[in-house]
């Protein structure tokens, strides 16, 4: 293949970024561009420097890796662009070019290696992480903590984020759910595979818990694989790519001898990632293939759904809902229509659409962590946008429900912000009251 | 005045130095707008927020003698809001609000960087919208259009952006400002205000826009028609006028532009042997769209059309217009690099000047693909090439040249609402003789008396003319034995 300028082993693709025809159709839509309105932060603006950088004309220096740490890898981008720029793979690629090469500083590196490298990849740390969250949660702890003021020394965004944590569930989806359902007599459409995630089963487990039973009402036989581990998302996102492929290899390996014929997950970043393992193996003779084998397979819950066919709830549900699209279901997926089809199935539901219901609300993974100010505005964007007359935000990616959640909690308001799945577990639970 | 020292007074002018670009490499990104062929670094990009700002900054540049030039967008294709003196470029995009609506009496008042399609967006709700629609509309900025004059899609029916700017407040290249127009009615004296729209950033920079904006009409009905050949399309283009119908749009792309669009988000699905697609709206009261959209059935139905269609759902005609108008940006699919022409001609003599473009095509061994304004007889060819391959850009840019000759020739011109920019601006000696130009520069020296205000663009300086066409034989016959030798062995031929 033709490459760019070998820096590392993994360079930016020529191919991806020599596609860009500087049309500028890009930039109305990027979040960063819209706030800030320079170039430099910008779709077309991030290509070219990439490309120049490649290319040997530009260091590779602040100039560019700011930009391209300053970009949500949101991809809206990716939807408009005519000419089919895929501006998030090449991001991925020169922020893995640019930690292979830059110094990072000692605490940066510490935090890097602790988490996306010791805790996230490995489902042993994870388990204790969630034990000592769950003791700090349930025994006063938190609550001496909160009183003690000890948590003003954190920054506001973490403060509120600290505040809108979920309880952490009793247990943890992949350990308490049996790795096979029992239920086989009625199942017509097929074996899924729940992927379980990591910081989503601790904090969400109850969001898996929802998944399996809309999957069993709907006929799909479940297995939970008892081996699988983070998906790598949010390494790849930052650049890691090495840690990346080792713990993507390892699903394939897992998810792939589970048998079942779809693997499916409830988070929209790990969704996009796992359909997108062959990029990560696009030189990899072996893996190459078991990884576009193991990502045909991958499917959004709501995807699924529509997919085999799911039935309508016979209960009704009085709600005001809006829809929030997470940017790895909509620009990532192009999954828009089929979780808003799941709730306009509900009787007695009402969905109101928001305006830029697709703009990213400023979580995109740890974005809001590493760059709180671009996030907080984006945060108060979006919350700008929900439609005052709803009771509920509807969403599927755990991400951005925290940080709606933060948000909500920061301004005071009490919207109900919950999983797409949530709702519609709700409505099939309904129905044994119906009957 | 060093670097250092202008870079302190912008900012200080503006207050923030998060509002002042001028580091070498943070420059980099506004190399050049959507004409890539030529380009140049800018000395420094400034956001000012207000008039008055943009006042401040300009009278700075001019005291100082600093060349500068607006830049909105920067989705221009023939290289306006291209530094190529070294410029300080007064970025528009953070003036981006829309200041009134006035729904009595239909006029909107914009900041310059206020985005073109977010206008029809924002009064929608009172069934309100802006007629211009440049194909680039959700992106580009009405600053930018009106330097451009920027025509569109339904600019057939509805009139380039000239007809429907009635006022705007514009910082002079001496840094004045001046108010120009009338809201209302017609401004007494010389139409200053027509020549500053279309005047591509050269006689001074738009702060602030007054537009006519119109009710939508009652009923709309968008037909898309598929042709095995391209004259039996133009012979449709030409009979649906000549019974009398103005639609609102027509629009023509051929074979090789259907199919990079095709391979897009925007995909339509057309049959891969048509030459030619025509998508032909209608708009007004509902008896009358129905009855022209049925008259031009029939016309397309009597010059063989393969299919023909009416959009039956939104959701439709929505897609087709997407195709139609993200055909540019979809060139990406086919081709590394490509160059857009905007060539005008009598309608009358589409199927002649389509027929020697693909002659043109054919010997220069580069695809064109064409894309355009049918009804207008605007045409966009786009000339398909690879900047990496030795001189073939240069190539690109003289097939442009060559093709713009042929407009001409015909009785038609080098630009319908691109501009002429840096791109064009050797051909404006085929079109004008010297007297003409030097007029023009006349009329420039007159607003713009250092010439420090996108100098270079536009019109070519006089004297330089005996130097520029030495270059250009020089050039020519260089490429010539080029081609010559380069020919048959390029995989591009068609
Ligand atoms: C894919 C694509 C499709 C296009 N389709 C069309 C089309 O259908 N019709 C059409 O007419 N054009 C079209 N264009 C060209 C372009 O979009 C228009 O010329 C548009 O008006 C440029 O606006 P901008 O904001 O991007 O301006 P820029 O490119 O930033 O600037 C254009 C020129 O205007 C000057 N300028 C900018 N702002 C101001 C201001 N406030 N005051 C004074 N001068 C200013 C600049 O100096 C420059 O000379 C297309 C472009 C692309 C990339
Ligand atoms: S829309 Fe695509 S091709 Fe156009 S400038 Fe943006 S990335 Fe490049
Ligand atoms: S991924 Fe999102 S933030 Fe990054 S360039 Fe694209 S639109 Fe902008």
């Amino acid at each position: 293949m033709d490459q760019g300028l070998s820096l590392h082993s993994d360079p930016i693709s020529k191919d991806l970024y020599s596609v860009c025809v500087h049309c500028g159709f890009c930039l109305e839509v990027c979040p960063t561009y819209q706030q800030l309105g320079n170039e430099n932060e910008s779709p077309r603006g991030r290509v070219y420097l990439m490309k120049a950088a490649a290319e040997g004309t530009l260091p590779f220096d602040e100039s560019v890796i700011d930009p391209v740490f300053n970009c949500l890898d949101c991809r809206a981008c990716e939807t408009v662009c005519p000419s089919g720029v895929q501006v998030g793979t090449l991001i991925e690629e020169a922020r893995g070019q640019a930690l292979s090469h830059i110094k990072q500083s000692g605490l940066e590196k510490f935090l890097h290696d602790l988490f996306l490298r010791k805790i996230f990849p490995s489902p042993g740390r994870l388990q204790r992480i969630r034990k000592l969250l769950r003791f700090y949660q349930v025994s006063h702890v938190q609550q001496v903590v909160r009183r003690s003021g000890a948590l003003r020394l954190l920054p506001t965004h973490l403060r509120e984020m600290e505040a809108v944590l979920p309880s952490v569930s009793r247990a943890s989806a992949r350990s308490v759910l049996p790795k096979e359902s029992e239920q086989t007599k009625g199942v017509t459409k097929g074996r899924i595979a729940l992927f379980t995630g990591c910081v989503m089963d601790v904090f969400f487990s109850e969001i898996h818990m929802a998944t399996v039973r809309v999957a069993l009402r709907n006929h799909l036989h479940v297995s939970v694989p008892k081996d699988q581990i983070c998906c790598g998302a949010l390494q790849i996102h930052a650049g890691d790519r090495e840690q990346a492929r080792m713990m993507a290899k390892h699903n394939i390996d897992v998810f792939l001898q589970s048998g079942a014929d779809y693997i499916v997950l409830n988070a929209a970043g790990c969704g996009a990632a796992m359909k997108e393992y062959k990029e990560l193996f696009h030189d990899d003779p072996v893996y190459r293939e078991r990884a576009e084998l193991f990502s045909s397979k991958v499917r959004d819950i709501a995807e699924i759904l529509l997919e085999v066919g799911y039935e309508k709830p016979k209960s009704r549900l009085e709600r005001t809902v809006t829809y929030h699209d997470a940017c790895h279901l909509a620009h990532a997926q192009n999954i828009r229509s089929a979780p808003r089809e799941l709730l306009r199935a509900i009787d007695g539901l009402t969905l109101i659409e928001m305006n830029d219901a697709d703009r990213c609300c400023g979580s995109a993974g740890i974005y809001n962590i590493t760059h709180p100010e671009m996030a907080a505005q984006l945060r108060e964007r979006k919350l700008a946008d929900l439609p005052h007359n709803v009771e509920v935000v509807a969403m599927g990616n755990p991400g951005c429900m925290l940080q709606i959640k933060a948000g909500l909690y920061a301004q005071g308001l009490t919207m109900d912000v919950v999983h797409t799945v949530e709702l519609l577990d709700e409505a099939y639970r309904l129905e044994r009251e119906v009957q | 005045m060093n670097h250092m020292q202008l870079v302190s007074k912008l900012t200080a002018v503006l207050g923030s130095n998060q509002r002042v670009l001028h580091k070498e490499n943070e420059l980099y990104a506004y190399e050049c707008d959507g004409y890539v062929a030529q380009r140049g670094r800018p000395r420094a990009v400034v956001f000012p927020e207000t008039t008055e700002e943009v006042a401040a900054i300009v009278q700075l540049l001019h005291r100082e003698k600093v060349p500068f030039l607006p830049r909105g967008a920067g989705t221009g294709l023939s290289g306006g809001a291209t530094a190529l003196n070294n410029e300080v470029v007064i970025s528009l995009v953070r003036m981006n609000q829309l200041l009134h609506v006035d729904y009595d009496n239909m006029r909107a008042v914009v900041q310059p960087g206020f985005i073109n399609l977010q206008l029809t967006k924002q009064i929608a709700k009172e069934n309100a919208y802006y007629a211009p629609d440049p194909s680039s509309q959700s992106a580009c900025t009405i600053g930018g259009n009106l330097a451009e004059n920027a025509g569109g899609s339904h600019c057939l029916k509805y009139g380039v952006t000239t007809n429907h700017i009635v006022a705007a407040k514009v910082v002079l290249p001496t840094g004045e400002i001046a108010e120009l127009g009338a809201t209302y009615g017609d401004a007494l004296g010389y139409d200053l205000l027509g020549l500053l729209i279309g005047s591509e950033g050269t006689l001074g920079i738009a702060t602030e826009i007054t537009v006519r904006i119109l009710r939508k009409p009652q009923a709309v009905k968008t037909i898309m028609a598929w042709f095995d050949r391209v004259d039996e399309a133009s012979d449709t283009v030409s009979q649906v006028i000549g019974a009398g119908i103005i639609p609102a749009a027509m629009e023509m792309m051929d074979q090789l532009a259907m199919q990079a669009v095709d391979k897009s988000n925007y995909h339509v699905g057309y049959p891969a042997d048509i030459e030619a697609a025509l998508l032909i709206e209608v708009d007004g009261l509902v008896e009358a769209v129905a009855a022209e959209t049925d008259q031009i059935v029939d016309i397309c139905k009597q010059h063989q059309v393969r299919a023909v269609r009416v959009a039956e759902t939104d959701a439709q005609r929505a897609l087709w217009w997407s195709s139609r108008k993200m055909a540019f940006g979809a060139m990406g699919r086919i081709s590394p690099n490509y160059l857009v022409q905007d060539g005008v001609i009598p309608r009358t003599k589409l199927t002649e000047v389509l027929a020697r473009i693909r002659e043109i095509s054919v010997s220069s061994g580069l695809r064109i693909a064409n894309v355009f304004h049918a009804g207008d007889g605007n045409l966009h060819p786009l000339i398909c090439y690879d900047a990496s391959i030795p001189f073939e850009t240069e190539k690109a840019m003289m097939v442009g040249s060559d093709i713009l000759k042929v407009c001409v020739d015909v009785g038609g011109s080098i630009t319908g609402e691109h501009g002429v920019g840096i791109e064009k601006i050797n051909d404006m000696h085929y079109l004008f003789t010297e007297a003409e130009l030097k007029a023009q520069i006349a009329v420039r020296a007159v607003f713009n008396p250092e010439d420090l205000c996108n100098s270079g663009k536009l019109i070519p300086k006089p004297g330089r003319c005996a130097e520029v066409k030495r270059a250009s034989t020089m050039i020519s016959q260089h490429l010539e034995t080029y081609i010559k030798t380069s020919h048959g062995s390029n995989s591009h031929s068609m």
